[in-house]
């Protein structure tokens, strides 16, 4: 009823042209990626060194204090696995100093924080090195709004914004990562014992069932139940794409000229590559 | 160089550079040049090959015209022989048309317009562009003297069977198809992109019911993460695949063409002969004198 399946030999090597075109096209040297010993970041990683070569890769851990402490481990896996260079830069000292002006914040808003600190630190890095920042979201992530506006959401490319979650795992099965990284169940890490699918309230498997009948299929809710989804969760699923929308678009200008950027100003972004 | 009946053909898979004319108009009479010097009768290049495919914006910006500088150059480099390139045209109305042009012998031969503008998912050419109204049919002598009569379909011009219809009518024994379609579908149940397995469907049927060459020259490349396959490919007019497809790089394919393979087929197959132009007509209420 519900095809997820993808030909990962095929969207192998579209995506590993699309990143070496992407990049060499615009004169970058490389891509950097941050690696959270995740999934994603491990098949983006590896993406960019099957397109690039290992030596235009650079890996960045950027773990707080109360990051997981396989998470470190796990990308060192990674980086080891992939032949690429891992710098690891702890951001606890201005997380800690920025949020000693605030100790009631919560843990969204620190994790936040936390994420666009690691976004600010890849942009730092990317420009030392002629380089691009790497995205890591998924479809899924990307659809449900699960991720930090200007944070893990900014990058300059993304090879996975096209695969759903369900799609990331055979992909990554596909490339060889290590089981260790593929199996664990997905988390955002932003503090302990974090759980994307706890947060979420559903699984991955259930949402991408449901996202592809939407979105792909461009069914409307009602028709879903007819395929015996649950209404209930379809509603919710739905729901938060909708809230999420602003995620996706850049930010909004309030139209005066005759000719405005974001709106009627309409270049491709390869303009001249 | 000893005549021969059969048409050299070189179809230029390539990538061009997203707006930049003079870039893409450089590289090409370069390739034509090439090509030409080394026997080949026509070199063909994928739709909208000097400027590339998502221009938006830049649609106005990378026009020429047909008295322009750019086709001087390019029918210079094509010489005695002949070139198709794809490019947007802008008429003297400065309307900009989504154009494949055919230079052959010193001098543009055909201008296609083309007539299917997708408007709908990823595409906008409605919104740049204007449409092309009619498909024609020009005959040329290529390839050792043998006359050949070319029709041109332009990437969406190929989803709609009537395009390829028209042509043949018109007496078509070559269809040239230059395209820039970006690839999707990747489900596992399929051995390649869902586009390339569409499209070769359509050429092996157009090649095969209207007893016809196809050429088809698509590019290759991303533009803002679109992904054009390849696959480019010659039929011929059994439906068999004679050359390619090629791969999704950038690669030029080679092929001869005998127009007596036309003949062969629809002797075999005399599927035109038999067509009921009548019965079309009749039904869709066209008043027919053919």
């Amino acid at each position: 009823m519900t095809d997820l399946s993808i030909n990962t030999e095929l969207v192998s090597g579209i995506l590993t042209k699309f990143v070496r075109d992407e990049v060499l096209k615009v004169g970058s040297k490389g891509v950097v990626v941050g690696i959270s010993g995740g999934i994603d970041s491990a098949l983006s990683a590896k993406l960019a060194v099957e397109a690039l070569g290992p030596a235009a890769v650079t890996g960045l851990a950027m773990p707080y204090r109360e990051s997981t402490a396989s998470s470190l481990e796990d990308a060192q896996l990674v980086a080891a696995q992939l032949s690429i260079e891992l710098m690891v830069i702890e951001i606890s000292p201005q997380i800690d100093a920025y949020f000693s002006k605030f100790p009631e914040a919560d843990p969204t808003r620190r994790g936040n924080k936390m994420a666009r600190e690691r976004m600010s630190i890849l942009y730092d890095i990317s420009a030392t090195r002629s380089a691009l920042v790497l995205g890591t979201s998924n479809k899924s992530e990307l659809l449900l709004g699960y991720s930090t506006l200007w944070g893990d959401g900014a990058h300059a490319l993304n090879p996975l914004g096209d695969l759903y979650k369900t799609q990331v795992f055979q992909l990554a099965r596909h490339l060889g990562l290590p089981p260790r990284i593929v199996d664990k169940p997905p988390s955002a890490d932003l503090f302990l014992g974090q759980s994307d699918e706890a947060d979420l309230g559903f699984t991955y498997e259930q949402a991408d069932r449901i996202l592809f009948h939407l979105i792909d299929e461009r069914r409307s809710p009602d028709e879903l139940s007819d395929l015996g989804l649950d209404p209930l969760l379809v509603r919710v699923v739905w729901q938060r794409v909708q809230a999420s929308q602003f995620k996706r678009q850049p930010s909004l200008i309030a139209k005066l000229s005759s000719r405005s950027v974001g709106q009627d100003f309409r270049y491709p972004r390869d303009w001249g590559h | 160089m000893a005549a021969s009946k059969r048409l050299r053909m070189a179809l230029v898979q390539h990538q061009p550079v997203l707006g930049d004319l003079q870039a893409n108009l450089l590289w090409s009479c370069e390739q034509i040049a090439g090509e030409v010097r080394d026997g080949t009768d026509l070199v063909v290049f994928p739709e909208l090959s000097l400027t590339g495919y998502f221009l938006k914006d830049l649609t106005p910006e990378t026009a020429v015209t047909l008295a322009g500088p750019e086709l001087k150059q390019l029918i210079e480099a094509t010489g005695r022989a002949s070139s198709l390139v794809g490019l947007v045209l802008e008429s003297p109305q400065f309307n900009f048309y989504n154009a494949a042009v055919l230079i052959s012998d010193g001098a543009v031969r055909q201008v296609h317009r083309k007539v299917y503008l997708p408007t709908y998912g990823m595409f906008d050419e409605q919104r740049y562009l204007a449409a092309g109204d009619r498909f024609e049919v020009v005959e040329l002598a290529l390839g050792g003297g043998a006359s050949w009569r070319i029709g041109i379909l332009v990437c969406e011009d190929l989803w709609h069977p009537s395009s390829a219809y028209l042509l043949s009518r018109a007496g078509v024994d070559l269809l040239l198809c230059p395209s820039s379609s970006p690839g999707r579908g990747v489900g596992s149940g399929e051995g390649e992109l869902g586009s390339a397995g569409s499209y070769g469907a359509m050429l092996r049927t157009y090649a095969e019911l209207f007893t016809v060459f196809v050429a088809y020259c698509n590019r290759v490349g991303f533009e803002d993460g679109f992904h054009f396959w390849g696959g480019s490919r010659l039929l011929g007019p059994d439906g068999r695949i004679l050359a390619g497809p090629l791969e999704d790089s950038a690669a030029v394919l080679h092929a001869e063409l005998d127009r007596g393979d036309v003949r062969r087929a629809r002797i075999a197959r005399p599927l035109l002969r038999d067509e009921r132009i009548d019965v079309v007509q009749r039904q869709l209420g066209i008043g027919g004198d053919d």
